[in-house]
């Protein structure tokens, strides 16, 4: 059952059928089929990325800044183990949750606490328990500061968003320039079997719904610790 | 009974006279422009992203029906349901039949305008669906029981006061004046609604044809969590909705987030395809894509202000809008309000009933300016305008630009009458600003000019016109 | 150049200063001005109210005033607008379509003429006082016209341009709407004034007679010392 679906798209066909609409007013020459782009025309126009790597990184660190996540470059594994052992002692946490991924394994195996381990399936008052989420990511975003998670490198859906804390562990071959090129990552890494669920996290959780005062977390993390390994 | 144009003529006064509350309106605002212009200025050419939106969109919009059959294969073939709804009707009992047929009983929802323009809550109340808002904004303005006075900040007309009372009033909470602790009442209350929430129903800012994809921008995390945790999704969305590719994604969500809030990107750009996988740890059971025409098609059919339908709701016309920030978002008793408003409202709920709001305008034009995906917005008010005056055309107004278009036809009358126009301005002196002054709208808070003792073609004529 | 001078109908009515200042300002830089006697109307009010059968009959008037002409100039970023932006959108499929564009292509707002066609900035004019100058919406946003009166203010020996943060920001005028939304329409009129308050500047100056009028009208009733006048009569002083 599909409702009123051939109702519809006759309705859609009747209105467009011979009655062209004025071709948008545009100051720029566009590409005339702009549905045959593949993003790299939008470069031109969206905000300047750096060329080289620790220009993209800078440039990520000063996004961060301003999105109130805490960003953090360590040398090695050893020194990352050291930054999460500080973190969960600082914070007090309690039990963390974390899923299988090689990275997040690593940085963990110094962590003595309860984990909620996500990749097989929890109990979401488990999850919901937790003091920190720690998953992996697909990219890090130089342009937006952003990180691109996905079911497959954040253990699920819930996992980065659940717990007060969420934190994420990336290497510096994660940094790409743009959404753009994201999204050629997406395409590249999953073919045709993209997972259910791909999210662009752009700082802790926020809000301004009263008297447009910025206040974190919302009802998701009300911090973002981002540790990019070199 | 009473007009909707009357209703807005009483609505819009009461709202504007209130100083504090225009004071307040635009307080709010002022942080959002600073920002806005900061962000737009990160981009290397804010005019090209426009274009570049713009020719995306129509590529879109004059393909509908293509891309929202590949849409509907893609997302079909990852598992989800496709419904295609004509009217508010077909989507409400859609709804309706799937949280009857798994038992739901309880239903959480994040921020979607286009249930407000189904009144989607009503429907499940009345069927006995508790249904509670997760937006911060939106569930502020569920307790107290009103519509969202904005497409994006649902709840800017309340003061963290009215809040506080409002939390003490109907959760019991302890009164303060810290949004922080506002904001942590309702986050508390929302966690215990997302772990027993058996449905979660979103809206959707676009959907993908290339890859059968939701996307769904969002600030608080209350959407990722709607999607993540009950066994159901809904999501909701207007047909326009659709975008050809992935990658065009890429313009959009900065764009968005840019024109709409003044940020480089909101906290969580999300995209779905499909409820859970094979072998994905969480994630809904079931997902089910609510595709609503409601009369889109109608605007779909005129080819000029057709652009309309390319809309993101970013918000950016009305944040612009001098008639929005006096007026505020409630004047306009429509779901959608501001310039956007009130050039579709016409073309959704019809044009006799809603044209007054395209007449309360002064034209200047910010909102079109101000457009991400530069939708001809005040140029729509003026053809609605037209199409008003042909289809319903005020018996006052047409005897009046009658004359008038009498009187500038024929050069002769026209000086005719500005010269009597000069004998009776003295009369005007005698009832100045009382109820017989036919300008007292106009003198209540402004002088009249004064005609000038000879106008420019009399004295032309004396001056300088030699066959004299 | 010989010059046909256009005369919105409320600056024929009210302010016939303004259009004698622009005759002064081109004669002074040598042109040749006439004054087609025929105009009356650009057809604005009935055109922004929806009743364009009327709208037309009312520009076919300007159209045959000006069929003749070789360039139009005029005073009023939105009559001009009316002209240039509108009459191709008013005459579309209609006989006189071509007539409409014609006329569309040679008419100009006065400051843009005398910039972008004269490419004069500096007229010679003189005046002293502290000035704050309105873009009215038409002229800014149909028209394009923002830099232009700046160019020629900047160049008017002893003035000083002090803008206000609202600049842009519509005056609340919009011809009918002004009285049939006329709460709306001075609330908006108390914010352009407190920005132009808030300058510190004696004078407000725009290219608009309309906008004038309804800054002027709120000013005056409020006992303000802040003159307004139109850029026209700023550049003819000396
Ligand atoms: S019309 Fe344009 S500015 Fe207004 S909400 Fe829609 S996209 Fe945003």
């Amino acid at each position: 059952m599909n409702g009123g679906r051939a109702i519809i798209l006759g309705r859609i066909r009747e209105a467009l059928r011979n009655n062209p609409a004025p071709r948008p007013h545009t100051s720029h020459s566009q590409s005339e089929a702009a549905a045959d782009h593949n993003g790299h025309a939008q470069r031109e126009w969206l905000p300047k990325v750096g060329e080289t790597l620790p220009e993209r990184i800078d440039l990520f660190a000063k996004i961060s800044e301003g999105l109130t996540t805490e960003f953090q470059r360590v040398p090695t594994m050893s020194a990352a183990r050291h930054l999460i052992t500080k973190l969960a002692t600082e914070s007090q946490w309690k039990k963390i949750g974390s899923h299988s991924h090689q990275d997040v394994d690593a940085l963990l195996e110094e962590i003595e606490l309860p984990i909620v381990r996500t990749e097989k399936g929890y109990a979401i008052n488990d999850l919901e328990s937790c003091d920190a989420g720690i998953t992996g990511c697909d990219v890090l975003v130089a342009q937006t500061g952003g990180i691109m998670v996905s079911v497959e490198s954040a253990g699920g859906r819930a996992l980065s968003v659940l717990p007060p804390h969420h934190v994420v562990i990336a290497r510096t071959s994660q940094m790409v320039p743009d959404l753009t090129a994201a999204f050629e990552h997406v395409k590249q890494k999953y073919g045709k079997q993209f997972p259910s669920f791909l999210s662009f996290i752009t700082g802790p959780s926020r809000t301004g719904d009263i008297e447009r005062i910025l206040v974190l977390g919302a009802h998701g993390p009300k911090r973002l610790t981002v540790i990019l390994l070199d | 009974m009473a007009s909707q144009s009357s209703d807005f003529q009483t609505l819009s006064r009461r709202y504007t006279a209130d100083k504090g509350f225009r004071a307040f309106i635009q307080k709010g605002m002022s942080g959002y422009y600073k920002k806005r212009d900061q962000n737009k200025a990160n981009f290397q050419d804010w005019q090209g992203a426009r274009d570049l939106a713009a020719e995306i969109k129509y590529e879109a919009i004059n393909h509908l029906d293509k891309y929202l059959l590949e849409f509907e294969e893609k997302i079909t073939a990852r598992g989800a349901k496709v419904f295609w709804a004509q009217n508010a009707e077909a989507a409400r009992e859609y709804i309706l039949k799937v949280a009857k047929e798994n038992n739901v009983h309880s239903i959480i929802k994040s921020k979607t305008m286009t249930s407000e323009e189904i009144h989607l809550n009503d429907a499940l109340e009345k069927q006995g669906f508790g249904v509670v808002e997760s937006d911060l904004g939106e569930y502020i303005v569920q307790l107290r029981k009103e519509a969202p006075f904005h497409l994006v900040f649902p709840a800017m007309h309340l003061t963290r006061r009215q809040i506080s009372d409002l939390f003490q009033k109907e959760l019991g909470s302890e009164p303060t004046d810290e949004p922080e602790k506002l904001t942590m009442i309702a986050r508390d209350i929302m966690r215990r609604k997302y772990c027993e929430a058996d449905m979660g129903i979103s809206g959707t800012n676009f959907a993908i044809a290339e890859t059968g994809m939701i996307s769904i921008t969002e600030n608080e995390g209350n959407a990722r969590l709607t999607t993540s945790l009950p066994k159901i999704h809904v999501a909701l969305l207007g047909i326009e909705k659709v975008l050809p590719k992935l990658e065009d994604l890429s313009l959009f969500l900065p764009m968005l987030a840019t024109a709409g809030a003044g940020q480089t990107m909101t906290c969580y750009n999300t995209m779905y395809a499909g409820p859970r996988q094979l072998g994905e740890p969480d994630g809904p059971e079931q997902m089910h894509i609510v595709l609503l025409d409601n009369r889109r098609t109608e605007l779909l059919a005129d080819a000029e202000q057709r652009d309309s339908l390319g809309c993101i709701r970013c918000g950016a016309c009305l944040n612009i809008c001098p008639i929005f920030k006096n007026v505020g978002g409630y004047s306009y008793g429509t779901t959608y309000g501001g310039p956007i408003g009130s050039v579709i409202t016409p073309h959704l709920r019809g044009l006799k009933d809603w044209k007054h709001l395209s007449a309360a305008s002064s034209l200047c034009g910010a909102c079109t300016e101000a457009c991400p995906v530069k939708i001809d917005l005040h140029h729509h008010l003026l053809q609605n305008r037209r199409n008003g005056a042909k289809t319903a055309p005020n018996p006052l107004e047409k005897i009046s630009f009658g004359g008038f278009s009498l009187m500038m036809g024929h050069p002769s009358l026209y000086r005719l009458a500005s010269g009597l126009g000069r004998i009776f301005q003295p009369l005007q002196g005698l009832v100045n600003g009382t109820i017989l002054d036919p300008l007292r709208s106009w003198t209540d808070s402004r002088k009249l000019p004064t005609l000038a003792p000879q106008s420019f073609h009399e004295q032309w004529k004396k001056q300088r016109n030699r066959k004299l | 150049m010989r010059i046909s001078l256009f005369v919105p109908c409320f600056v024929d009515q009210l302010y016939p200063n303004v259009a004698w200042s622009v005759v002064r300002v081109l004669e002074r830089l040598g042109h040749e001005v006439v004054f087609p006697e025929s105009q009356s109307c650009c057809g604005q009010p009935p055109f922004n109210s929806g009743y364009w059968d009327d709208a037309r009959s009312s520009a076919r008037v300007t159209m045959k005033a000006f069929r003749d002409a070789e360039v139009v100039v005029g005073p009023s970023g939105s009559c001009v607008t009316m002209i240039k932006a509108f009459y191709p959108d008013l005459f579309k499929g209609e006989t006189d379509e071509l007539a409409a564009r014609e006329l569309a292509a040679k008419a100009h707002e006065f400051s843009s003429f005398l910039v972008n066609v004269l490419g004069v900035t500096d007229v010679g004019a003189k005046f002293d006082g502290k000035v704050t100058f309105h873009d009215g919406c038409h002229g800014l946003r149909e028209l394009g016209i923002k830099s232009e009166p700046r160019a020629l203010l900047a160049n008017v020996k002893g003035l000083e341009l002090i803008e206000m943060c609202e600049a842009e920001t519509c005056c609340g005028f919009g011809g009918t709407f002004a009285v049939k939304y006329a709460t709306i329409s001075t609330a908006m009129d108390e914010v352009k004034c407190a920005s132009i308050l808030e300058t510190g500047a004696d004078t407000v100056v725009s290219n608009d007679s309309s906008c004038l009028m309804q800054i002027r009208g709120m000013l005056e009733k409020e006992k303000s010392s802040v003159r307004s006048l139109h850029l026209a009569e700023i550049l003819a002083s000396r």
